[in-house]
């Protein structure tokens, strides 16, 4: 079983109520240091099999007409969890 | 005697609201289910407020790809006049009928109040039977009713005379530019977030001149469309 994850922001230019609502809750619990928070969503599409080049265009296909509106948000990432999660660990490896 | 569409989708709240405005305009109501590509040979439709599927993605985002809507883009685009309340309202700049989206409220808090508005366009299908400029007061309630769109379509909608309706009084939401309702470029297309339907009978609607609960602003939405289904 394959994975496939989309984050999808609001756009910069958009004004992000919930993002401004948290930001405003950080330094009343004394994380001050944060000057400003964007919030986003992230799906997780699993798929039989591996995650083929086919299926992250099609989850790039869908995460342009139904995951995002692109009036208001940005695809901001498209990825196979899995070969992200692996390409982490080889870099930490390397390091 | 105009027929005219009221859809319900798994959510919506204003169906019998909307339909019974028909009714007290002088229209015959028709269900339409979200689930049967049928229009039954309606004449206008409406997209009542509410919830559809608990507004979950994006406020309409689902309701867009319901069998009914493919059948409502294709009769928009033949003329048929379609009225977006509040979610409708969300529903049609999903399906792409019309442009920008709403986002939350500014503040973040539901609003349930009743609002002032102008009439800015009295030309289109919903809106003949008001004076240019009059203000009407209906109500607004929504948690997601901030209108946004980049500055080139706003300079196109203002330009082109599709704000049909701004915030009076006081911006509720933080809506670009005050709109609270747009149109498609031919006119038959009107969506708004605040609710005609919840001022259409005297005893029952926002307060007015005339008395407590006696405001009827939104009754001539209702009479708008049938009278351009006439002419």
């Amino acid at each position: 079983m394959g994975r496939v994850v989309v984050d999808v922001m609001p756009k910069p230019e958009i004004l992000d109520p919930q993002g401004k609502a948290v930001a405003g809750a950080l330094p009343r619990l004394g994380f001050g240091q944060f000057t400003s928070v964007r919030q986003g969503k992230r799906f997780e599409l699993e798929v039989d099999g591996p995650v083929t080049p086919e299926v992250l265009e099609a989850a790039a296909a869908a995460a342009e007409q139904v995951l995002s509106n692109p009036v208001i948000e940005d695809v901001v990432r498209v990825a196979d969890i899995e070969a992200d999660a692996a390409a982490t660990v080889s870099s930490q490896g390397l390091a | 005697m105009g027929r005219i569409g009221v859809v319900t989708f798994p959510g919506t709240l204003d169906d019998r609201d909307a339909a019974r405005a028909v009714r007290l305009a002088g229209g015959e109501p028709v269900a339409l289910w979200h689930a049967d590509a049928d229009l039954k040979g309606v004449d206008a439709v409406v997209l009542p407020g509410g919830f559809s599927y608990g507004d979950y993605l994006r406020a309409g985002a689902i309701s867009r790809f319901a069998p009914v809507m493919g059948e409502i883009v294709d009769a928009a685009g033949k003329g048929l006049p379609v009225l977006g309340i509040c979610n409708g309202f969300q529903v049609l700049t999903e399906a792409h009928l019309l442009p920008g989206s709403m986002i939350k409220n500014d503040h973040l808090h539901f609003v349930c109040r009743e609002q002032v508005l102008s009439v800015e366009n009295a030309d289109t299908a919903w809106t003949r039977a008001y004076a240019p400029g009059e203000r009407i007061t209906i109500p607004l309630k929504n948690q997601d009713g901030q209108y946004v769109a980049d500055e080139r379509t706003l300079d196109e909608l203002e330009g082109e005379g599709r704000v049909v309706f701004r915030y009076q009084g006081g911006n509720p939401n933080g809506s670009r530019r005050d709109i609270a309702g747009v149109s498609n470029a031919a006119g038959n297309v009107v969506g708004l977030m605040p609710h005609p339907e919840h001022a259409v009978e005297a005893g029952f609607g926002p307060d007015s001149p005339d008395g407590p609960r006696r405001g009827t602003d939104g009754l001539r939405f209702f009479t708008s469309v049938l009278q351009a289904l006439v002419s």
